[in-house]
């Protein structure tokens, strides 16, 4: 099997070199296009410079989006944060705290019930969805 | 700035002698005879593009996956020299099913099959992680088991992809890019299950375990065939067995004959038997609602279904099923809250059904289904 393959090799040099020219060609098109036309006035090459500037500033920026769209698409598989309840089996009381290595339900902790001195039992282990995702899941 | 927008559009819709206004209209003519010709070849230069990223993305999760695979062995496995041509090894196991050609006993023949590749795959975590305990031989199995998945679905998408392009074909390029969105939400949940198994993690799949852990709770429990445990626990008047898988390792044993042997035990002296599984929820439905309904609640190869279908039927013993729903990628990544939230309504459930079909004295049977990853008993 091949080796992992970093994220970033995805938007090679090359394409983001023309990419690149491609938007300082429009930069300087749509320039030379107003500089021409505040000086001599609408005329054939003026139309020429906005135009090809304008379509070119138009491609070169779609490009970029979807490769940056691509790129956070890929990136942003991040694992969720976890929570432990963990509780006390005679009073109740319980804490919230962050999944830790080890951890799994009914497991009695090393973790003390500040009421009652006894150890606490871990009561579940769960992930919360953002509210966002929450939202679209139940839209309709 | 209206004279510059006044030159613009004389340059694309043209007058007289404007030259601009003609090469855009050639241009545009151009283009249109271009696509009259190579419109196909376009459209499927698109699709291939995008089948092209979610191969990229798939190959980049197999192979962040297989990473983690080797460190955690390594980590936990305490392997001296380097478990990764094992791990690559494992990766390509594949497992032939049973002829069905000739139906008769093929889920006997199917079982002894799942038994061989368990067996195998469990030993083969031993030999590369010699110093891992039960629970940790269990969930490194099931780690590797997700990602010899993810690496399943890329190779598969790989073949097709790499078919398309030599043959050119539209339709096999189409078929591939239609599918992809349901396939990219499978890897997805697979990439989530592997974090979730490296790290002990209860999933989605556990809640029926969860509900049969919380009903055994101080009750004394027994290892019965096989990884499962059973507690007999009073409940509203009847004895209840209440069986699980044995956690908190990564193990759904097998449910299906723990059911029969106790029901063979009473001698069909058994008044319902109720199994709680997790269930796949449609799009639109909430994740946690809980439905109940009639027939054996077990998944996967249904060899578990069948023994316990064929108990029930030769004992008369009426089968009940609660299910809660979530959907395929909840099933097999972390447990979400809406999940845990439903577990003491499934417990109340299990309560009135009790009540509402079985008499006082009566025994019952409450089964929880699914991987009992992260949860203990």
């Amino acid at each position: 099997m091949s080796q992992t393959t970093p994220p970033t090799r995805r938007l090679s040099p090359l394409l983001f070199a023309v990419i690149m020219i491609a938007l300082l060609v429009a930069l300087v098109c749509i320039w030379q296009g107003l500089v021409l036309f505040l000086d001599q006035g609408y005329s054939d090459i003026v139309s020429l410079y906005l135009s090809v500037g304008l379509v070119t500033l138009a491609m070169s920026t779609y490009m970029m989006y979807q490769t940056r769209k691509r790129m956070v698409r890929i990136i942003s598989m991040e694992m969720q944060p976890l929570s432990s309840t963990v509780q006390c089996t005679k009073c109740g009381f319980k804490n919230i705290r962050e999944f830790k290595r080890g951890d799994f339900v009914f497991k009695e902790t090393e973790e003390i019930c500040p009421k009652d001195s006894l150890r606490m039992v871990i009561s579940a282990i769960y992930r919360e969805v953002k509210d966002k995702d929450k939202a679209k899941e139940n839209a309709y | 700035m209206l004279p510059i927008l006044q030159t613009l559009l004389q340059g694309i819709f043209p007058s007289g002698d404007n030259i601009i206004g003609w090469i855009f209209q050639v241009v545009f003519l151009g283009i249109f005879v271009v696509f009259m010709f190579y419109g196909q070849r376009f459209q499927m230069m698109i699709m291939v593009r995008e089948v092209e990223s979610s191969l990229f993305k798939l190959k980049f999760m197999r192979d962040e996956a297989r990473k983690t695979a080797i460190t955690n062995v390594k980590e936990i496995g305490k392997l001296e020299g380097d478990p990764t041509v094992q791990i690559d090894r494992f990766l390509e196991y594949f497992a032939i099913s049973p002829v069905d050609l000739d139906p008769s006993g093929v889920i006997w023949r199917l079982e002894h099959m799942l038994d061989v590749r368990d067996i195998r795959f469990k030993d083969d975590v031993k030999l590369m992680a010699p110093k891992a305990d039960d629970t940790q031989i269990n969930n490194l199995e099931n780690m590797l088991e997700a990602t010899l998945a993810l690496n399943v679905i890329y190779r598969v998408i790989r073949h097709y992809y790499v078919l398309g392009k030599k043959t050119l074909s539209l339709y096999v390029i189409m078929q591939l890019q239609m599918i992809l969105p349901l396939i990219m939400r499978e890897a997805d949940a697979y990439a989530a299950a592997q974090k979730a198994f490296m790290l002990g993690q209860p999933i989605g799949d556990g809640a029926g375990a969860l509900v049969a852990a919380k009903l055994m709770q101080g009750y004394e429990k027994t290892k019965v065939e096989k990884d499962m445990v059973i507690a007999e626990v009073p409940i509203e008047g009847r004895n209840a067995y209440v069986l699980k898988a044995e956690g908190p390792g990564g193990n759904v044993g097998k449910p299906g004959e723990a059911i029969r042997q106790v029901i063979e035990k009473k001698k069909g002296k058994i008044s319902l038997a109720i199994l709680v599984d997790a269930g796949l929820k449609l799009e639109g439905e909430k994740t946690g609602e809980v439905a109940e309904g009639i027939g054996v609640a077990i998944g996967g190869p249904e060899v578990d279904k069948y023994k316990v279908e064929e108990a029930a039927l030769k004992h008369n013993v009426p089968v009940n099923a609660i299910i809660i729903r979530e959907d395929v990628g909840d099933a097999v990544s972390p447990m979400r809250k809406e999940i845990v939230d439903a577990i003491d309504g499934v417990i109340e459930r299990v309560k009135r059904v009790i009540l509402e079909r079985t008499k006082p004295g009566d025994s019952v049977i409450i089964a929880g289904i699914g991987n009992t990853i992260g949860i203990g008993q």
